[in-house]
């Protein structure tokens, strides 16, 4: 720890940190622009001008950009010295010559930096006299407003869109003033990311698109911490609430995960709360027909229908534990289902299995970032698992820092960092049927069908391990490139091996799972990322339970009574024939589910559960990280969580031996008590009984408004509080808050003087550190693993599947999701609609010229357009899942029929 | 002794005052027009809503009696909702103060009285008038930089004409 001396106050800083890192830790109100803790310094803002003294005996110092100056020990300075404080206040001055005049109708009021930092050097009177540039704006599509007059130019946009993300259709044009941030022409902003433009922007340039048509200030939104459901990174969020409605996602930080960043399905996905589809009564068919009836009603026949034979539960990997396990309690451990078909099921604990077993780590997503060597194998990453794609394009930069660092230049200096390391590139190996976002920036691509990647895995664990199982009769090239990625694995200090269960198959993770046990042998450091489906498919793998077809067989053996469903589509996981014969077997069909579906319609019994949004719930993220997430709206009756309504229709089928959860700490200890995989899950975050400074946590600024005509066109009179049993955050704007709040417990960020996302440098024990109150979040697959002792070498699979060979008049459809479309829940959200291509197949180039081709898929036929791409192996084709083929999720043979062929 | 003489005699005096207390309702009080009774909301002088819903009323408030939700119209920003119940107000005009756009005013009218508390909650119909009320030329969008019918980039007061992206020329 070094010493820096600000303003004669003595503060620790960090060696090799910058001044405005350094003054900000030590709680300085120092004001910056262009700095950003994740994109750097680039010293273009001129914003964080301080005095620095060359030593005790300097009298007169120079003024100096604190973020472009490293902090030494013993350097002093001074942020209150009057030329410096002129220099800040004459920069915000020039900044503001240009600004429009916006405020009231600008959506980054009242959480704008430049208003805070304007505020902050003291700038109140405008002086300019002259006309001030305009520019045009474009529309950039569902996600993102534009207003370009209000730019500062701090290229903070383009620094994490271009650099960071990897975009390339917003740049930098013109020159001096009239500099412009945008796109050549309108258009949707394509990388996936670009929703965090509204958070880096530091002005209101870049604002929330879809929150704008519901907006409402910070100052009067209700947050609450939560965790994104839209895939298995499991992000930590931000959900804001007003009136009975969510209105926005933003990000919430956390060290070892998201940090700074979502991806654009997790940020604008939550409009399905308030979609047209939510169900918001109890319908129970009455002559054919959904009918609304009372609570009493619906579980007076749920009582009725458990009369006719045993419950079965099926639960859904989109729910949350607490939801599965009242299910699981419900029907008994024995006839609960995960909801997961074959071959998902199965990969589900499998995944769980290697990540246990595995002597390699299991990384965070911080972790994958500094990673010096990646391999993918099989999984497309930016589809899957957006965030953990973001981090991967992150590792390829270590090849630069290391150069960096042997330059002395420190990181945070972006701009030298970049030129200097713009020709090295740590290497990415990428192996996939298809092309991915991170093929530009890969050492090699390796296309072939999954059984040939899983091969190549498994020569390269033996290339690293000769005792690993070797693989038979390998291609030439594949033997050479395996050669080649086993050499570089194994020189990496910090080599990093991704998979997934996309392609369904079982070698490719057991192939992962080889080349790190290989790997770990000899390098402690190895890492191993195995990426599931859903945001709670681990929770449910940890859980267990039968797979859809032990259920299906349990049916055609009669052995099932009702049949209750917790939030899970099963038409999305089973084709039309399997589920007409599960459902006509089954007497009774009792679906619990907060959206209406397909299968809802054909259920005799709907019951309407919570969304994310209006309970709380742990979720367990594909890193096997159990996370909490809060309500922040509070529903009328009969809304409520699901496993409550699991927990209703357990007492009314039998009172005597039903659970008597109250609230979800009662069934966080639960489950806890009953499956030793999830014992920790009470750690994920402070139960209810929290209480900072004797006072619960408030989830409402101090400052919320119309709290008396809010409410007045229905009744003048005060309601109380809602009752808020499940969280720790009281429901209105009494209670604690400050920098010491749990990360577990954010509701929203705001410090004395910093009212935008940038006040979370105050609650991070150091800038992009922990939180100062804890991080979020409990590990479940560590066990009692010691980093520093590898765990004996789990026994190598030896399963080496055949290699891939095309079939005549067949193809092998290989299900290849995408970011926005193919997840259930964002696509019923309509920015995330409006940005939904249509399906298509991507095969080899197969010499046909037919704009489409017809399949026949287990009695289904579908035509489809098809993109040829001549980089993809013959035999297979990328058909997106749950699309024109509801219930497709896994590899498939289809017959290519000829067009005009009807036969059945 | 003194004392009591002293005012009687004072008293005595008021006699030949002229009388402030009137006869209301039969005579009204001339009210200056910067009186804070009951609030509107005004127009601008094209006759268009000059609320903007920047809510910097509704959190000025300090009984919290305002409440509004912000709808867009082509590039216009106007209040969905706005409603102020009265039976909180305080007539601070603190809203008033807070209102960049002269939109919400407090006028000389104070007689509001209802019987029942739900019918002094003005909905957005009961205080929308249809004049400039005290300040008859502002008006917000010709000042502000965003496009609104009528009024494009480059059109405001004080602005110049878009900058053109295609010329290199500083
Ligand atoms: S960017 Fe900030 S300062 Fe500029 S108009 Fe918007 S709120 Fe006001
Ligand atoms: S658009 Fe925003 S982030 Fe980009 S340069 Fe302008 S102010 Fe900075
Ligand atoms: S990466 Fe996954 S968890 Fe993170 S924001 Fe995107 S969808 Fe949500
Ligand atoms: S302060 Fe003025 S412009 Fe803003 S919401 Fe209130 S009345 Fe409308
Ligand atoms: S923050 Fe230091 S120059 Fe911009």
């Amino acid at each position: 720890m070094a010493t820096i001396h600000i303003d004669g106050r003595p503060c620790p800083a960090r060696p090799g940190e910058n001044l405005l890192q350094a003054c900000l830790e030590a709680g300085a109100d120092l004001p910056y622009f262009c700095w950003h803790p994740e994109l750097g310094s680039v010293g273009a803002c001129r914003q964080c001008a301080v005095r620095q003294y060359s030593g005790p005996d300097d009298r007169t110092g120079r003024i100096v950009m604190a973020c472009m100056t490293p902090a030494t020990d013993g350097a002093i300075l001074s942020i209150d010295d009057a030329e410096a404080r002129e220099f800040r206040a004459s920069v915000v001055e020039w900044l503001m010559t240009n600004h429009p005049h916006d405020c009231p109708v600008c959506a980054e009021g009242g959480e704008c930096h430049l208003q805070d930092m304007t505020v902050m050097t003291g700038h109140a009177v405008r002086r300019y006299r002259f006309t001030k540039r305009t520019h045009r704006n474009q529309d950039l599509g569902p996600f993102v407003n534009h207003e370009m007059n209000r730019c500062i130019a701090c290229y903070r946009c383009v620094r994490f869109y271009r650099d960071y993300a990897g975009g390339e259709d917003l740049a930098a044009f013109a020159t001096h003033n009239d500099v412009y941030f945008g796109r050549h022409a309108d258009g949707a902003l394509e990388n996936g990311f670009s929703g965090n433009l509204v958070e880096i922007c530091p002005t209101g340039v870049f604002t929330d698109k879809p929150f704008s048509a519901v907006y409402s200030r910070k100052w009067d939104l209700r947050g609450a911490p939560s965790v994104c459901t839209h895939c298995a990174v499991g992000c930590n969020t931000i959900v804001n609430a007003r009136q009975d409605s969510t209105r926005r996602v933003l990000n919430r930080y956390h060290d070892a995960v998201n940090r700074y960043f979502l991806c654009d399905r997790g940020r604008f996905g939550h409009g399905f709360t308030a979609a047209p589809s939510r169900l918001r009564a109890p319908l129970a068919r009455i002559d054919g027909r959904p009918t609304p009836v009372p609570v009493q009603d619906a579980l007076r026949r749920f009582q009725m229908m458990a009369q006719d034979g045993p419950v079965v539960g099926i639960g859904s990997s989109r729910a949350s534990l607490e939801s599965n396990f009242a299910l699981r309690a419900l029907a008994g451990p024995a006839r609960f289902s995960t909801g997961m078909a074959e071959p998902e099921h199965g990969l589900a604990r499998l995944v769980a299995d290697l990540l246990r077993a595995s002597p390699a780590r299991n990384p965070t997503l911080h972790d994958m970032e500094s990673a010096d060597a990646v391999l993918i194998l099989g999984e497309n990453v930016t589809v899957t698992a957006p965030r953990a794609g973001l981090a991967l394009r992150q590792a390829v930069r270590q090849a630069a820092f290391d150069i960096a660092d042997a330059a002395r230049i420190p990181r945070w200096m972006d701009a030298a960092v970049r030129t200097l390391g713009a020709e090295a590139c740590s290497p990415l190996f990428v192996a996939t049927p298809g092309p991915t976002d991170l093929d530009p920036i890969a050492r090699a691509t390796y296309r072939a069908a999954p059984d040939d990647i899983a091969r190549l895995g498994f020569a390269i664990a033996h290339g690293i391990d000769p005792t690993a199982p070797d693989v038979p009769d390998l291609p030439e090239d594949a033997a050479r490139l395996a050669a080649d990625i086993a050499a570089t694995l194994r020189a990496a200090a910090r080599p990093l091996i991704v998979a997934g269960t996309q392609y369904g198959t079982a070698a490719l993770p057991q192939a992962a799972a080889a080349i790190a046990a290989a790997l770990a042998a000899h390098n402690s450091a190895a890492a191993l990322s195995l990426i599931l489906p859903d945001c709670d498919s681990m929770g449910l793998a940890l859980m267990d339970g039968l797979s859809l077809d032990a259920v299906r067989a349990l049916a055609r053996d009669g052995g099932i009574g009702t049949l209750v469903v917790m939030e899970n589509d099963l038409t999305r996981r089973l084709d039309p024939a399997a589920l007409d014969a599960l459902l006509a077997a089954v007497p009774h069909l009792v679906v619990i589910d907060h959206t209406a579906t397909p299968l809802s319609a054909r259920a005799d019994l709907v019951l309407p559960s919570a969304s994310f949004a209006e309970c709380g719930g742990t979720l367990v993220s594909t890193e096997g990280r159990a996370q909490r997430f809060l309500q922040v709206l509070f529903p009328d009756p009969p809304l409520q969580a699901g496993w409550r309504w699991a927990r209703d229709l357990a007492q009314a089928a039998d009172p005597g031996t039903a659970p008597v959860w109250q609230d979800l700490d009662d069934i966080v200890a639960a489950i806890a008590a009953e499956i030793p995989s999830l014992a920790p899950i009470g750690r994920a975050a402070p139960d209810a009984a929290y209480r900072l400074d004797g006072a619960r946590l408030r989830s409402e600024p101090p400052r919320i408004s119309g709290r008396t005509a809010v409410r007045a066109n229905i009744s003048v009179r005060d309601r109380p509080p809602p009752a808020a049993p499940d969280t720790p955050l009281a429901p209105t704007m009494e209670g604690a808050y400050g920098p010491a709040i749990p990360g577990a417990l954010v509701p929203y960020y705001q410090a004395p003087g910093w009212n935008s996302v940038q006040s979370l440098n105050r609650f991070q024990q150091e800038i992009g550190g922990p939180m100062r109150g804890g991080d979020a979040g409990v590990r479940l697959l560590d066990g009692a693993r010691q980093d520093e002792t590898p765990r004996p070498r789990s026994a190598y699979a030896t399963a080496i599947p055949a290699p891939f060979v095309p079939r005549a008049g067949e193809i092998l459809l290989l299900p290849e999701p995408r970011l926005f479309g193919t997840e259930e829940l964002s696509t019923l959200s309509p920015p995330i609609a409006a940005r939904v291509e249509a399906a298509a197949l991507r095969i080899a180039d197969d010499g046909g010229a037919t704009p489409t081709i017809a399949l026949r898929l287990n009695g289904q036929r579908v035509v489809l357009p098809v993109i040829r791409d001549p980089a993809l192996p013959p035999g297979i084709a990328l058909c997106p899942p749950h699309m024109a083929l509801r219930a497709f999720a896994a590899p498939a043979w289809a017959i290519v029929q000829p067009h005009g062929d009807d036969t059945p | 002794m003194f004392g009591i003489l002293r005012t009687l005699w004072l008293t005595f005096l008021h006699l030949g005052h002229r009388r402030v207390t009137v006869g209301y309702p039969e005579t009204r009080p001339a009210l200056p027009p910067r009186y804070r009774g009951r609030i509107i909301l005004s127009r601008d002088p094209d006759g268009l809503e000059r609320c903007v819903a920047c809510n910097l009323c509704a959190v000025a408030c300090p009984v919290d009696c305002i409440s509004l939700q912000k709808a867009e119209q082509d590039g216009r920003w106007y209040p969905d909702y706005f409603r102020i119940n009265f039976s909180r107000c305080i007539f601070c005009g603190f809203c008033e103060e807070a209102c960049p756009t002269y939109a919400i005013q407090l006028t000389p009218d104070f007689e509001m009285s209802e019987y029942v508390r739900p019918n002094l909650v003005y909905e957005k119909e009961d205080l929308l008038i249809s004049g400039t009320g005290k300040y008859p030329d502002y008006s917000f969008y010709r000042v502000s930089g965003v496009k609104i019918p009528g009024k494009d980039k480059g059109e405001a007061e004080r602005e110049q004409p878009p900058v053109d992206l295609h010329s290199l020329l500083p």
